[in-house]
Formats: structure tokens, C-alpha cells, sequence
């Protein structure tokens, strides 16, 4: 069976490919360097070197991840002009300065720093070689934030004028893409998603040294960090994420109506909780329905009475302003990645107030239950984040800038559908292989008994170490 | 300087950035393998630009960033119009990018012998694509009157492109070669010295071949000092690496680095991309140019960060200015980040004993390493 792929359609699964496969790793960067620096200052305050073993064990986990997240980077970085040029040609006067500022700012801070910290055992006095892990983690939210910036300003374009000699978008205020409510909340949300993935995989890798008791007194520690981030991380991660469900309502009223999968304007508008059926323009009503009345009105408007517009209605203003088309996305994965979302975030803060409450009472290491949940939740912050994203992106269909440029408008016209298709094969092939080592590498690493405390030198610091 | 000028000499130095620092470790990558017959030597090589390589490609992400930034025309014609060569140039990237880590992670010989291939491999790809994009730029590509690229992969392999991309490779080893005699002892360092040997004469030939040719298809020999700065400098550095002098050796294959690198954008201006199709197509500084706030914007924020990078970044190779050999690698085999090599951790030779008497660390950069190693930050 032959079946007709347009150039759109494989530029389109290759970013989305390409960018969540980046995006598996960078949270855990942005999360462990943060956690690896707290247990590095921990060690550096108080001197107990169990913090230094676990400041060296995390350490690797987190190179181990960079690797992979640097090198996907790249090809994020690459890609727009490659398989986007019009795009390019169109947002770069706004879009490319974030980016640009990124690397300067950011990147070369990150890898900089890092190398400097990772060669720089012994060889840097303490408190500078300290410095380095903190000046990492700075790096890896200064990059999140331009970045961040950027996608924002295609879900909610500021700071612009189109230009009536090229017709082509053109950057008037960069202090207003850098204040856009869109993003200060969504950078938010992605910070706090970060800390919750990072959390997540050291309690993971802690419980499991716990349930095996491999050096139970030491990833003690780490389960009780974990934890500690874990819960109010989580707990804001929910909140942050409604109040975006409410700048959403407000600039892409859109994506919240087709992630409850409302097809006409409701007041007061219900949450649906479950629902089959119902998630197409012919098929409208589910067969099958939970609500909770008043949901959707407090959620996207904050109030009980809030007027939530339908997709119809939305689509016939979309229909007058920007000529015919159907500005619909698709309405099951808006639906849906919401819920997995939500659904997931209210798991993962229960059973860190689980967690929580049995190392209160001194508990965590007998509760064998609690330990291998905790294991096997590692896998549900990915989840969540790529369900985020989903919801991102899918809900700004079929615009790629919202309102100023279409998705089908911004490929590359000089590109053909053979030429993708090509590298997208190669990149997932390589990323297929790079996932396999990558997580075979974590996990055998994480399941390794934790080293000694490293030989240090007349001053406490650990004797330098060729690293590679 | 109008804007366009200012950014078009501020790219020009991020390619030559991206080439000058990367180069070596290109090189480096290239070598590892012939410098090390043992995998303790091999690592010698790798360690010496251990700390630094991940910044050095930053030099890269910038640049083109920077392009996206400041002129969208030409990263949009550019990066669409090369595709096929960018996907290769980026595949080389992420399998030697994901070696350096993911070599140490395991010691069983065949594992290691994996990934040093892919850092071989991906070392010499990378310099040789991005030196025949850059040929490309000068030489001309058919691009359209809407600056769309019409021709295929295959126009990109022409002769004169290619021969940039080679001279770039072999400015590449001789750079490594010079800067694993700078930075290393004992056997590899003889060895590196002993490629630097010939490498660098070889590269020599290719410089000047280079600079004939370029001349040739671009006229402007008034801008000839350029290219002939890289011809001298070169020459100068095969004399250097014969009289053992690795500070200046290193120096004067950076310049040669550098020079060449510049010959083509000394040689493009006022043009970014040349259409060969039609004069009247080209894309120029004024024409692929951002508007000028967005050139202000970028202007204010490179001039508050680049002093900042090239501050911390020569801080770097300051930390790191001493020579190493192959007691500091034994002193912990493996990834010794986390002391993964257990055994070897805890056996006596991982002790201070080890490397202590040895010269000691701090000292054993000499005169040698602490001078030229200064080099890279005061540029
Ligand atoms: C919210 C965070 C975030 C998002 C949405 C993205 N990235 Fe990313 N990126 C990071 C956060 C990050 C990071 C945490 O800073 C990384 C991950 C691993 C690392 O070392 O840095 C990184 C690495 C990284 C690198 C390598 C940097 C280096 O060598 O140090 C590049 C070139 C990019 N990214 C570019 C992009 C582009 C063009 C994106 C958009 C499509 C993108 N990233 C999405
Ligand atoms: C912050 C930086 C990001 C920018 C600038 C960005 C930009 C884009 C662009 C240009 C497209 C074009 C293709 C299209 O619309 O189909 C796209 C689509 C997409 N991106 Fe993003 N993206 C970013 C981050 C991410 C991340 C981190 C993920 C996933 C984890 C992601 C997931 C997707 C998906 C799934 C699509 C396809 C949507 C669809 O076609 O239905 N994006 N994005
Ligand atoms: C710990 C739990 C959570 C994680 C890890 C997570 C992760 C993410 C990520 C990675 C994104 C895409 C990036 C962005 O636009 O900021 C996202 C978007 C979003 N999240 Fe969450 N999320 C969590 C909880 C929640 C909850 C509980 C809600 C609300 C009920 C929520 C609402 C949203 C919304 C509305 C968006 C889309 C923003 C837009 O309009 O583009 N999130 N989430």
C-alpha cells in the first residue's frame, strides 16, 4: 500500500520527534543540577562526605544525561532554517534573538562550567569548585528561559510589527517578548516540571538502593532531598499549570476548548473527567461521560459563572478575521495530554506526601510497597512533560506562530518530502540506538554500589581526576 | 560600521572562534588514535581536551544562532538549501558529542574501540563539511530571485568546495598535533610531535594551493594579505614543531586556523551567499540583514556577554594549563567521576602518592604549558 506523505506531514512528525526526544532529557538536566548542587553546598557546609559520595554519584548520572541532551540540542538549533526556512525567513527578526541571547548567555555557560567542574575536583579550591555546579545549574535555567521565551512568543505573539515593504515579522520590543504573561507562566511551569522529573529520578534511584540496602544510611539522605523538592515542586507544578489553563483561555481560547473537547460555548462550562467518543467535528457528543459541574468555568476563567467559548464559535470568528479554513486542532490529544497531565501530577504529589509521612515516622526504609512504587514512578514525570508539550503544541494547530503564520506555510519550499523522509529515518534510527545506550548506561550506573569516599588531599578535597 | 557590517564581522569571528578552538580538538579526535597506541595513552589524548571541548562547540550553536539572529535570510537559505550536508554534519557531531561519555562508562576493549572510532570518524566529518559549506558560500550556489536554493546535494561537491573542506581538515590534525605536543609528555607527546612533523608542512601545501585558488575564483587581490597571513603562519609553525617550541608552535597554527577561516569572509563581503545562477540573487550583508533594532538588541547583549565568555573560557584553559601524561590517567581508571572504577579507587595507586611525587600537579605545566597555554584567553 502506497500512502501519499507530504513534505508538511514529515517535517512536521521530524521537529515533533526531534523535540521531545530533547526534551526527555533536558528536565533531568535542568532538575539533577540543581539537586547535585544542593547535595555539593550540603558537603560543603557541613563536611559529612557521605554528601560528597552522593554528590559524585549524581554527578555522573547527570553527565551521562547532558551528553545526550547537548547533542539533540544541536539539532533542535539546526532545524529551523533546515526544514523551516520560511518560518525562518518570516519570525527570524524576533525569534533568532532569544536564541542567539541563549547561547551567549546560557550555553556557553553550562558546558563551560561543567567541564570546569568535572576536571576541577581538586584542582579548584572548594568553594570555587562549588561556585562551577551552581553556575551550571544557572545556565541550564537561563537557557530554559530564552527558550522558552521563543516558543512563547509563537503561542502569543508581542513585541512585533509586520512589515509592510516584506510582510515578514519584525521585532519592536524585546522587553515585552521577555515580560509576556504567556511566558513568565509557562517558563514557571516548565522549571517546576524540571524539578519534578529531577526529584523523581533521585528518589527513584535512591529507593532502589534502599529496597536492596546497598548503603541504605547514605541514599537515606537522597530520598529525604527528593522528597523534600518533590513536594512542593509538584504541588506548585499544579497550580503554576492551572493559572496557564487561564492565560491560555485569554490568548488561545482555542487549545482550552479543544482540550475539554468543547464544541459549543457553555456558561457555566463542566470539567470533564472521562469521556469516550465526542472528540470530532462529526462525531461532537461523547457516548460517554464524567463531569463535574462548574469545572471548566473555575479552571479557565476563575470563577464559578465563567462563559467558556466553544470550538464552533471560535472557529467562525477565526473564519471572518483570518479567511475560510478550520483553525480546529485535533481535539483527542488536547483532551487526553491535559488529563494524562493533571491525572499524573495528582499521583506523583500523593505518593510524595506518602513519602513524606513515612519519613516522618521513620518508616521509608522497611515500606517496601511505598519504595518499589517509587522506583517505577521515575517513568511518570516523562510522561507528563511530553503530554505538556503535546498540549503546546498540537493546541496551537494549525498555526506555527499563532494568528501570523500557518503551520503549512513554514516549511522549507526548497526541501522535498524524499530529502526528510531521509533524515528523518536517520535521526530516528540514531536516536533509537542513542536511548537504548543512554538508559542501559543510567540504569546499570544507578544500580552500581555508590564508590568510597574519594581520597582527599591535606585540604579535604578530593585528589584530582582525569575524567574521561 | 553600520549594523549589518558590525554583525557580518561578529559572525565572521564566531565561524573563526568556532574553527580556531574546536579545531584542535577536531584534531585531536582525528589523532587520539595514532598518538595512543594503549588505551591509557588514547585517554591522555581525550583528557586533554576533556574540559573544554563541550565549550568549544558553544562556538558553533552561537554562530549559528547568530545567523538566525542577525541575518535570517542567509541561515534560511543556507541551512535549507546544505540539508543533507547539515544532517551529516550533525549525525558526526552527536556520535562524537555522546563518546567522550559514554566511552568511559564501560572498559571492555571492544566497547572502546567503538566509540574512539566514532570520535575519529566524527572528528574528521565535522571540519571537513563545514570547511565545504564555507567553500560553498564563496564559490557560489544556484539560489533563486526569492533566495531559494535549486540545486541538489551534489552541486554542493564540487571541486573547489571540497578542497576548502580538506585544507580545513589538515589545519585541523596540524593544530591538533601541536596542541597535544603543548599540553602532553612522554609518549604521546613525542608522538604528537613527531605527526606535527609532517602534518604541518602538509597542511602548508594545502593553504597555499587554497590561497591561489581562491584568489582565482574571487579576484580582490587586494585582499590577499589575508590568506598570506595563513601561508606564514603555518610555515611557521612546521619550523616551530621542528625546533620543539609547542607554546609558539600552537600559536602560529592557530593563526594559520584563524587566517584561513577569515580568507573567506574577507573574500564574500559584501556578499553572505553567492548565487551562481544570477549575480543579481546574491545574498548580501544588507539584503539577508535583520532590522536594525534587532541588530541593536543583539549588539548590546554580545558586547555585555562575549567579554564575559572569553573571560571565564581563558580562565578555563588557565585551570586546566598544565601537562598531563599517562600517571594521571592511571590514577583512576575508568570514569572516575564517581570513583566508578572501583577496584582502582581503592587500591593504593589512586592515592596523592601517586601523581605527588611526580612532579606534583601543580608544577608540572612549566614554563612550556603556562606561557602558550595562555593564548587562547587573550584572544
Ligand atoms: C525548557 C527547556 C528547554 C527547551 C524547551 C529546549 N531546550 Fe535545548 N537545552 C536545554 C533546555 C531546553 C538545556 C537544559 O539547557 C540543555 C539540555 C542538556 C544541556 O546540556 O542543556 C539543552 C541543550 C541544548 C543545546 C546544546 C547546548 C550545549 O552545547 O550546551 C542546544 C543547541 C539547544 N538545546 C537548542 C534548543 C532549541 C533550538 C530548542 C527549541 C526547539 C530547545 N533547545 C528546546
Ligand atoms: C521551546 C522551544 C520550542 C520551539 C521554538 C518549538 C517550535 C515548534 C515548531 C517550529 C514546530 C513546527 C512544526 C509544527 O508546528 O508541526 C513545532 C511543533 C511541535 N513541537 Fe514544538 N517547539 C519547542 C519545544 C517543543 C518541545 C520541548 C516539545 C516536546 C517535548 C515540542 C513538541 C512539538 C510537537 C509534538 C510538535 C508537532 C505538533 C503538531 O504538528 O501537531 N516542542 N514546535
Ligand atoms: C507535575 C506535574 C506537571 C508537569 C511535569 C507538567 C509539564 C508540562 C510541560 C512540560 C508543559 C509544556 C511547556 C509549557 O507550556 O509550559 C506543560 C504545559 C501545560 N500544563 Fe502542565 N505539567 C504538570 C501539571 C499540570 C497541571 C496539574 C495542570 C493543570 C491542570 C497543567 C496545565 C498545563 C497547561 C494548561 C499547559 C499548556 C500551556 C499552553 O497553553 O501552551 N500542568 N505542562
Amino acid at each position: 500500500m502506497v500512502v501519499a506523505v507530504s513534505q508538511l506531514d514529515l517535517a512536521r512528525l521530524q521537529f515533533a520527534a526531534t523535540s521531545i526526544y530533547h526534551f526527555l532529557f533536558v528536565p533531568v538536566t535542568i532538575g539533577l543540577a540543581f539537586l547535585v548542587a544542593i547535595l555539593q553546598t550540603v558537603w560543603h557546609r557541613r563536611g559529612d562526605d557521605e554528601y560528597l559520595r552522593l554528590t559524585r554519584f549524581f554527578g555522573t548520572l547527570l553527565l551521562i544525561n547532558v551528553a545526550v541532551g547537548v547533542v539533540t540540542g544541536l539539532v533542535q538549533e539546526f532545524q529551523f532554517g533546515m526544514a523551516w526556512s520560511s518560518y525562518s525567513r518570516f519570525v527570524g527578526d524576533v525569534f533568532g534573538a532569544p536564541l542567539a541571547i541563549e547561547g551567549l548567555a546560557a550555553f556557553f555557560l553550562e558546558s563551560t562550567f561543567l567541564g570546569l567542574w568535572l576536571f576541577g575536583w581538586g584542582r579548584l579550591p572548594k568553594a570555587v569548585h562549588l561556585a562551577t555546579i551552581w553556575l551550571v545549574a544557572l545556565g541550564t535555567v537561563l537557557s530554559a528561559a530564552f527558550i522558552m521565551a521563543a516558543n512563547s512568543w509563537m503561542q502569543r505573539p508581542v513585541g512585533y510589527r509586520i512589515n509592510p515593504a516584506t510582510g515578514r515579522a519584525q521585532l519592536t520590543s524585546i522587553w515585552a517578548v521577555l515580560t509576556n504573561s504567556m511566558f513568565l507562566w509557562a517558563y514557571g511551569h516548565v522549571l517546576l516540571a524540571a524539578l519534578v522529573t529531577g526529584a523523581g529520578l533521585m528518589l527513584a534511584v535512591s529507593a532502589w538502593h534502599l529496597l536492596r540496602r546497598s548503603d541504605p544510611h547514605v541514599f537515606r539522605k537522597t530520598t529525604r532531598v527528593a522528597l523534600i523538592v518533590l513536594v512542593p515542586a509538584a504541588l506548585l507544578a499544579m497550580l503554576v499549570g492551572s493559572e496557564l489553563g487561564v492565560v491560555g483561555e485569554k490568548y488561545q481560547p482555542m487549545k482550552i476548548a479543544a482540550g475539554e473537547a468543547l464544541w459549543n460555548t457553555a456558561r457555566p462550562a463542566s470539567f470533564t473527567l472521562f469521556q469516550i467518543g465526542g472528540f470530532t467535528a462529526g462525531d461532537p457528543t461523547p457516548t460517554f461521560a464524567i463531569k463535574a459541574p462548574h469545572g471548566l468555568s473555575f479552571l479557565a476563567t476563575n470563577s464559578w459563572n465563567g462563559k467558556v467559548q466553544g470550538m464552533n464559535q471560535i472557529n467562525a470568528q477565526y473564519q471572518q478575521k483570518y479567511g475560510p479554513g478550520d483553525y480546529r486542532p485535533n481535539v483527542f490529544v488536547a483532551f487526553w495530554s491535559i488529563r494524562v497531565m493533571a491525572y499524573l501530577a495528582g499521583l506523583v504529589f500523593l505518593l510524595a506526601l506518602w513519602g513524606v509521612w513515612l519519613l516522618r515516622r521513620q518508616k521509608i526504609e522497611t515500606s517496601t510497597w511505598f519504595l518499589r512504587l517509587a522506583v517505577w514512578a521515575v517513568v511518570i514525570p516523562f510522561i507528563m512533560n511530553t503530554a505538556g508539550w503535546a498540549l503546546t503544541e498540537n493546541g496551537r494547530q494549525p498555526w506555527i506562530v499563532q494568528g501570523l503564520q500557518l503551520t503549512r506555510n513554514g516549511v522549507s519550499p526548497s526541501v522535498s518530502a524524499t530529502t526528510i523522509a531521509i533524515s528523518l529515518v536517520v535521526f530516528v534510527l540514531l536516536y533509537g540506538a542513542m536511548a537504548v545506550i543512554d538508559a542501559v548506561l543510567m540504569i546499570r550506573f544507578a544500580r552500581r554500589p555508590i564508590a568510597p569516599t574519594p581520597p582527599l588531599d591535606e585540604h579535604d578535597v578530593p585528589v584530582p581526576a582525569m575524567t574521561y | 560600521m553600520s549594523l549589518p557590517i558590525l554583525w557580518f564581522v561578529l559572525l565572521a569571528v564566531l565561524w573563526c572562534g568556532f574553527l580556531f578552538l574546536e579545531g584542535f580538538d577536531f584534531g585531536v579526535g582525528m589523532l587520539h588514535g595514532f598518538v595512543g597506541h594503549s588505551d591509557d595513552e588514547r585517554r591522555v589524548a581525550i583528557n586533554a581536551i576533556g574540559p573544554v571541548w563541550d565549550g568549544n562547540e558553544v562556538w558553533l550553536i552561537v554562530a549559528g544562532a547568530g545567523m538566525f539572529a542577525a541575518f535570517p535570510e542567509w541561515y534560511a537559505t543556507m541551512f535549507s538549501g546544505f540539508y543533507l550536508a547539515l544532517v551529516a554534519v550533525l549525525v558526526a557531531l552527536i556520535i562524537r558529542g555522546v563518546s567522550f561519555e559514554f566511552r568511559t562508562q564501560r572498559e571492555s576493549a571492544g566497547w572502546r574501540r567503538t566509540w574512539d572510532a566514532a570520535l575519529t570518524l566524527g572528528s574528521l566529518l565535522v571540519p571537513l563539511l563545514v570547511g565545504c559549506a564555507l567553500g560553498n558560500l564563496l564559490r557560489g550556489v544556484p539560489i533563486d530571485s526569492s533566495h531559494e536554493y535549486t540545486g541538489s546535494f551534489f552541486t554542493l561537491l564540487n571541486p573547489y568546495s571540497l578542497f576548502v573542506g580538506l585544507t580545513v581538515v589538515l589545519l585541523c590534525l596540524a593544530h591538533g598535533a601541536a596542541f597535544l605536543a603543548l599540553k602532553t609528555r612522554g609518549v604521546v607527546q613525542a608522538r604528537a610531535e613527531g605527526m606535527g612533523r609532517w602534518l604541518a608542512p602538509l597542511a602548508a601545501l594545502a593553504v597555499i594551493a587554497f590561497t591561489a585558488w581562491t584568489l582565482a575564483i574571487a579576484g580582490h587581490a587586494a585582499r590577499a594579505p589575508v590568506p598570506v597571513l595563513a601561508v606564514l603562519a603555518i610555515l611557521a609553525a612546521a619550523w616551530f614543531i621542528r625546533s620543539h617550541r609547542d607554546g609558539w608552535a600552537f600559536l602560529a597554527t592557530a593563526v594559520a586556523m584563524l587566517a584561513t577561516v577569515a580568507t573567506i569572509f574577507v573574500f564574500l563581503y559584501p556578499r553572505v551567499m553567492v548565487s551562481s545562477t544570477n549575480a543579481a540573487f546574491n545574498l548580501t550583508v544588507h539584503n539577508a540583514s535583520s532590522s536594525s533594532y534587532t541588530l541593536k538588541v543583539m549588539t548590546v547583549v554580545t558586547a555585555i556577554f562575549l567579554p564575559l565568555v572569553l573571560i571565564y573560557q581563558g580562565w578555563t584553559f588557565y585551570v586546566f594549563r598544565k601537562r598531563i601524561d599517562v600517571g594521571d590517567v592511571r590514577q583512576q581508571p575508568g570514569s572516575a567521576t564517581a570513583g566508578t572504577g572501583g577496584a582502582g579507587t581503592a587500591g593504593g595507586a589512586g592515592g596523592p602518592g601517586g601523581t605527588g611525587g611526580a612532579g606534583g600537579p601543580g608544577g608540572a605545566g612549566g614554563p612550556g604549558g603556562t606561557g602558550p597555554a595562555g593564548a587562547p584567553a587573550g584572544r
